[in-house]
């Protein structure tokens, strides 16, 4: 092997280095999240509005943006798991001996539950996909834009796919764990890069913690207001029960 | 002062360990912990016993022999100081004190309360030095160091070379140890030309030893009797990182 693939494997077999790959491809994941919560609030904006906003996400760059936008997230959540569970796995094997008097001094709920509410983040992406991406659901599938037939009904799917308060408490659960995955990782990103100073510690707390409560506002509000009712589809009234919803639009 | 300890005893490397129950009785409350245990066992000895084994020297906070996991908390919970500085008046009367040895597959257990922290000893073999001869002492202001890295690199340099900050990780990390290390050679001119080498080899003996990986709980920080700050762990990983892409560069 040549000297610099020596180095690159030496750095992923470091500690810190795959340290620093979980932290570089954490800053993709949020901003992945904030790009897509940023989207999903086009919602409040109307059917309209939110239907373009899809539409151009499948059709930019001739529609191979969104593949590349895809591909590029996908890396980035493969290579933070793999280093993730390695890294835990080297971690519980270096504290083979527990204390019989065991305790913790300043470590927080979420740091200590960062294995668990990642994991949950993989059954939660697994079935948001099926969601609404594949559209498993033909109900949801056949959806489309009363304005634009040609197009999908994104605005309808989100209202329709969000009846079912089960559904919506999955949501609640997953995105709540999330946040709390981000309530730790946000600030731990700035450690890991070395940017964590003295002066900086207070500042990348509260900005961590800030960004994760934003992140669950922006992303729950959602489903939670159209399972209460609040949020309806206006245009299609007959909409109200999913039995209405499974008849193709016209 | 009376009270009981459930004590850690194993008698060898090999074999398994359990907790045993002591009462301590009429402890005096100006006697230190370890006078304690002085106590305790002058009565195990006197019985016929066999004496719990400790490791202790200067008894004044400096040399960092001292050890044992106070009810879960290396060097109890109390700010800043070695078990050796804890004094029985900060317990109460009757009070149950589970004591244990540093936990971390990287120490393992020499006998009782006796951990073998030599691991320390090659992560500083492999780079924690200044390659040069040193004969007697420079001129003092041969080179100019500015005040702030002055302060820095003393703060750094206060590491006793303990083990508590591996002690108090959930992951038995050594980050705290090999960061303060690190730093107060890297943050000195004289330590400055080897800082790549030295990082890389620290870091690569510290995985080498099975010490676990950062989680950036900073456990080690709040148990740490220097009190020295996690901002180190951050100064290493980015050290580490400059050090990766000249390696792989130059
Ligand atoms: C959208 C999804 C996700 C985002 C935005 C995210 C974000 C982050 C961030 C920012 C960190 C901190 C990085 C650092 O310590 O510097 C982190 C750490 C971590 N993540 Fe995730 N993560 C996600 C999914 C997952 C998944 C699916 C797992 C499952 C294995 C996972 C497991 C972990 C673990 C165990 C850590 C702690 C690593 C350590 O400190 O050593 N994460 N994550
Ligand atoms: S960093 Fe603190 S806790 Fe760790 S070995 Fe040095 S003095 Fe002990
Ligand atoms: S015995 Fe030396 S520091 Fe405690």
């Amino acid at each position: 092997m040549n000297a610099l693939g020596k180095t690159l494997c030496r750095f992923w077999a470091s500690s810190i280095g795959k340290k620093l790959v979980v932290a570089i491809t954490g800053v993709m994941l949020v901003g992945f999240l904030l790009g897509h919560m940023t989207g999903n609030l086009l919602v409040y904006q109307g059917r309209e509005d939110l239907n373009d906003y899809a539409y151009f996400l499948h059709h930019f760059l001739h529609g191979w943006g969104i593949w590349l936008a895809r591909f590029g997230i996908i890396a980035a959540f493969v290579l933070h798991i793999i280093a993730t569970i390695s890294l835990t796995r080297q971690n519980r094997a270096a504290r083979s001996s527990q204390y019989a008097c065991e305790t913790t001094v300043q470590a927080s709920p979420s740091s200590r539950l960062m294995i668990w509410s990642g994991l949950t983040v993989i059954a939660f992406v697994i079935f948001h996909l099926f969601h609404f991406t594949v559209r498993v659901d033909p109900a949801l599938a056949s959806l489309k834009d009363p304005a634009d037939p040609s197009r999908h009904d994104v605005y309808g799917m989100l209202i329709a796919g969000f009846q079912n308060p089960l559904i919506v408490l999955f949501y609640l659960v997953s995105i709540t764990l999330l946040c709390s995955h981000l309530s730790h990782g946000i600030a731990s990103i700035f450690q890991t890069l070395g940017l964590r100073t003295e002066k900086t510690r207070v500042p990348i707390e509260r900005l961590g913690l800030a960004i994760s409560v934003l992140l669950w506002i922006g992303f729950l509000s959602i489903p939670l207001l159209i399972v209460t009712g609040v949020l309806t589809d206006t245009e299609v009234t007959s909409m109200a029960t999913p039995a209405v919803l499974s008849e193709p639009n016209p | 002062m009376n009270l009981t300890l459930k004590v850690w005893r194993q008698s060898s490397p090999n074999a398994t360990g359990r907790i045993e129950t002591y009462e301590a009785r009429d402890i005096p409350g100006e006697a230190s912990f370890l006078e304690m245990l002085d106590i305790v066992n002058t009565g195990i000895i006197e019985a016929g016993g066999e004496p719990i084994h400790f490791d202790h020297d200067c008894r004044e906070g400096i040399c960092g022999s001292c050890s044992l996991a106070i009810n879960g908390v290396p060097h109890s919970r109390e700010n800043g100081i070695t078990t050796c500085q804890v004094h029985m008046r900060k317990f109460r009367e009757g009070d149950t004190i589970w004591i244990e040895p540093f936990r971390a597959r990287a120490f393992p257990v020499i006998k009782d309360l006796m951990v073998d922290r030599s691991a320390f000893d090659r992560i500083i073999a492999a780079g924690g030095f200044i390659d040069v001869r040193t004969g007697s002492a420079p001129e003092a202001n041969a080179i100019a160091i500015g005040k702030e890295d002055a302060d820095e690199a003393f703060d750094a340099a206060t590491c006793i070379g303990c083990g508590a900050c591996v002690a108090a990780c959930k992951n038995a990390s050594a980050m705290l140890f090999v960061g303060a290390k690190a730093a107060h050679l890297n943050i000195l001119p004289q330590g400055h030309p080897e800082k790549d080498k030295r990082v890389l080899a620290m870091v690569r003996q510290m995985d080498a030893e099975g010490f676990g990986n950062c989680t950036n709980q900073y456990e080690c920080e709040a148990v740490c009797p220097k009190e020295i700050s996690a901002d180190v762990i951050a100064k290493l990983n980015r050290d580490y990182a400059a050090a990766v892409v000249r390696e792989a560069v130059e």
